[in-house]
């Protein structure tokens, strides 16, 4: 059954992968649904970001959501009839430090408890499998399943998915307000168009904070992106996705031959939100950092640089769920720099709540309302961003 | 003061080097980085050692006032900071960010000028990629750096004045087979003319007694041609076009040096701050500026890499740059009538060149004739279909920088400088809209990965 864009189930605000997938999720089963984004299909953090599908590394409670989310990019060609670049590299975490060696093992542990292989390599085992690494790294971590995407082209096909299974997906629609009537939500377009529906979903990324606040439910996200850069295509020889444990080397090499490489300390956007700068002396530190850890890199050429605009919160973990205030309202947003991977699960799990009222566990401990009272601060903030990282 | 001033020059070529000397009569020292070996630019570049000796053919009646002219630059260059082989691939908060000769390196600045020149202008047929086709400003490079011919039969192909140019010092280094296919009708250039010769008879001439030169050397000349094909295995060897009548002819060639006009390199100056503008009747992009080349606070401008004007309007513009950033530092103005003379010639150049995009057209209506087959970006190897099939997909990208993202045009080597124009008319196409503009992002050229434990801020 078709229905008309501003008469709708559920109203989805942003486009990324949040809100595409929640969209998708929503429409097989059977709910008309309408998603507006303000600029482009997945052109801001779930299209800049590095494109890791990482598995392993995680903490206990996240690894449900995350092995979900790993089951669902194994079937993207079916759910969206096309493709992204999908492909299982495995992923190679390495120690420099006691300190890294020692995450090293307790991730491994915890890992191999929820049935996700992360095999440790040292010495000449490591060496023979992975020669690129420099020969002070001593210990690594290798999961098999780990895989990469292509982000600049995972959140089209799933918006059209969503048009295939009859529901709206509008582009350059950018919301000016929201609120709560009678039995459900209007929201109003910069352009003076008006869309109403029973449910509303908040997944507008770095612009959720926003939104969030015009119900009463402010949240202390900050937009930030990392320092990325991509070389000419030089010849296939980085097989897995590797990462340093202790921090500022993420690196991988498609096919095509480039090298992708995303570092710390990540910058603030511009105050006007709408973009995040990439300061040359974190591109020269990159550099001197990914050498120390891939020697053989040296002298190819930087053709790039880049960074997004993603949502950070203190926690470093993603708002998904319902609203503490307004029923009917749901949330998911800030990925914290680990959007990317979870995506389809909580699409899948929003749907599932929106449509039954009931929260699948993979999403409980992500709720807003970890805020009203204390905020937790991840040690990450102070180690991967420009300090002051929360004001 | 408590922090003295630093000023910058990027780009050692017309514009970048007038003001360098008017600067220099100011009393100040700037910095000149160069990203060549030698001083000159493009257009007006200095011929290596052993072409010496040819520099009356190639530059023909200009080649006594180079001589003079590049003496005088090198007096003004002893006298200042002069870095070559100094790439400048970023700017950010303040700072130029240099890849020289010793490494990579950061120079603040508070007075930047960014003089750095234009690049060839080029819109894809088939073949184009083959070996042995150049672009007009490659085979001019190939000549006066290399001491080489493209090839032996040579065909100039597009529609630009450096067609004649490049032709014409061939023909006078005594290249015996030369021919020119101008896309132009010549009907075009003739209701051009007028315009042209009000706002720069001197230059105008120039152009007519170029192609009077090669005319009387019976080089061939066809007009308002629709260039059809390259073709060629290893190397090109034959060029179809149709004629203005419509006959299909194909011509065995052994180079095609393609081209149609300039664009400005606008990059760096994107990076620094500047604020670009479409310019319709160029039909393509060029950066903010005032009367005197300033772009924002502490950014200035000039020459080609601000517009496309030519030398002679690069020489008067890196003059009023100068003398507006001297301004700023609180030197006493110049002479007005100097400064009114420089506005004129600016402008009179400019005027001219606007009157040229009738006389030499971008072929902005041939672009749906690209066939989906051919390569648009040479570095990602991607075709016109694969382009105009991403546009037209439902939830596509129809703006020129996710239409990069998506297809990936744009996103190898040369980042869309190459591409880039061509990009834009296959989205314009599709959208009805003037063609967009690729952002840019560092590295403005390729830099190698180096380890520089460099912890500046």
């Amino acid at each position: 059954m078709t229905h008309t864009a501003d008469n709708c189930d559920v109203l989805i605000i942003g486009c990324g992968l949040f809100g595409a997938f929640t969209g998708l999720f929503l429409a097989k089963r059977g709910v008309r649904v309408t998603v507006l984004e303000r600029g482009w299909v997945g052109a801001q953090a779930s299209g800049t970001n590095f494109g890791n599908l990482r598995l392993h590394g995680r903490s206990a409670n996240q690894y449900p959501l995350s092995l979900r989310a790993q089951d669902l990019w194994e079937r993207y060609g079916d759910l969206t009839g096309e493709g992204c670049e999908i492909e299982r590299t495995g992923h190679l975490y390495f120690a420099v430090t006691d300190e890294g060696r020692d995450t090293l093992h307790r991730d491994a542990q915890t890992a191999t408890g929820f049935g996700v292989v992360s095999e440790l390599l040292e010495g000449d085992a490591l060496r023979q499998r992975f020669p690129f690494l420099s020969s002070h790294i001593s210990l690594a971590a290798f999961s098999p399943r780990s895989a990469v995407a292509n982000p600049r082209l995972a959140t089209a096909p799933v918006a059209r998915a969503i048009q295939r299974a009859g529901s709206h997906v509008i582009e350059q629609c950018e919301v000016s307000s929201a609120r709560a009537i009678p039995g459900g939500f209007e929201v109003q377009t910069t352009s003076g168009r008006i869309f109403s529906a029973p449910k509303l979903v908040n997944a507008a990324g770095a612009w959720s904070g926003r939104v969030a606040k015009q119900f009463g439910e402010p949240v202390p996200m900050f937009s930030a992106g990392p320092p990325q850069f991509v070389t000419e295509p030089l010849p296939f020889r980085l097989h897995p996705s590797v990462h340093m444990v202790e921090g500022d080397v993420i690196v991988r090499q498609i096919r095509r031959g480039n090298v992708i490489f995303s570092g710390y300390p990540r910058t603030h956007s511009l105050p006007s939100g709408n973009f995040t700068h990439v300061p040359p002396s974190k591109t020269l530190r990159g550099m001197s950092a990914l050498l120390r850890c891939i020697p053989m890199l040296a002298h190819g050429e930087i053709i790039r640089v880049w960074s997004g605009v993603e949502g950070y919160l203190p926690d470093m973990l993603p708002v998904i769920g319902p609203s503490t205030t307004i029923p009917s309202l749901f949330h998911a947003f800030g990925g914290s720099g680990g959007g990317f991977q979870i995506a389809p699960a909580v699409g899948e799990g929003l749907a599932e709540l929106i449509a039954s009222d009931m929260l699948p566990s993979m999403l409980s401990g992500y709720g807003i309302g970890r805020f009203i009272d204390s905020t937790n601060v991840s040690v990450k903030i102070e180690r991967e961003f420009d300090c002051p990282a929360i004001q | 003061m408590d922090n003295p001033p630093r000023v910058v020059i990027v780009g050692a070529g017309p514009a970048g080097l007038a003001a360098a000397r008017h600067l220099v009569e100011g009393g100040i020292r700037p910095v000149v980085l160069e990203e060549s070996a030698r001083a000159g630019g493009q257009g007006t570049r200095r011929l290596v050692a052993h072409m010496s000796h040819h520099r009356n053919r190639i530059y023909g009646r200009a080649a006594s006032g180079m001589a003079a002219r590049e003496t005088v630059e090198d007096a003004v260059l002893s006298q200042c900071d002069f870095r070559t082989g100094t790439l400048v691939w970023g700017s950010h908060a303040g700072r130029l960010e240099l890849l020289g000769p010793d490494g990579y390196d950061s120079l603040p600045y508070t007075h930047l000028l960014i003089a750095v020149g234009a690049t060839d202008r080029v819109l894809p047929l088939p073949g184009w990629t083959l070996p042995g086709v150049f672009t007009l400003g490659g085979a001019q490079v190939a000549l006066k750096r290399h001491a080489s011919f493209i090839g032996d039969r040579i065909v100039f192909a597009g529609s630009s004045p450096l067609m004649y140019l490049a032709a014409a010092q061939y023909l006078r280094l005594g290249h015996p087979d030369l021919t020119i296919l101008d896309t132009t009708p010549l009907s075009r250039k003739i209701r051009s003319f007028p315009a042209m010769m009000r706002h720069a008879p001197k230059t105008a001439l120039q152009g007519i007694s170029l192609m009077a030169e090669l005319r009387r050397a019976g080089i061939k000349m066809a007009f308002g041609v629709a260039l059809k094909a390259i073709e060629g295995g290893e190397r090109v060897n034959t060029i179809e076009y149709a004629t203005r009548g419509g006959q299909i002819v194909r011509t065995p060639v052994g180079a095609v040096a393609l081209g149609y006009g300039l664009r400005p390199e606008l990059q760096l100056a994107e990076l620094a701050g500047a604020t670009l503008r479409y310019d319709k009747r160029h039909r393509q992009w060029f950066a903010q500026v005032d009367a005197m080349g300033q772009a924002t606070d502490g950014l200035w401008i000039a020459g080609d890499g601000s517009r496309i004007g030519g030398a002679e309007a690069a020489d008067a513009a890196g003059f009023l740059a100068a003398e507006s950033m001297l301004t700023t530092l609180g030197h006493p103005a110049a002479d007005p009538l100097k400064i009114r003379h420089s506005r004129r010639r600016l402008k009179r150049q400019q005027c001219f060149q606007d009157a040229m995009t009738g006389a030499f057209q971008w072929p902005a209506a041939s672009a749906p004739n690209i066939p989906d087959e051919t390569l648009v970006c040479r570095c990602e190897r991607i075709c016109a279909g694969e382009i105009r099939h991403a546009i037209t997909t439902s939830l596509g990208p129809v703006e020129i920088n996710r239409v990069k993202a998506v297809t990936r045009c744009g996103m190898g080597r040369c980042q869309g400088r190459f591409c880039g124009p061509a990009l834009g008319e296959l989205v314009a196409i599709a959208t009805g809209e003037a063609p967009g503009y690729l952002r840019a992002q560092a590295p403005i050229r390729p830099v190698p990965l180096l380890a520089t434990d460099s912890e500046h801020t």
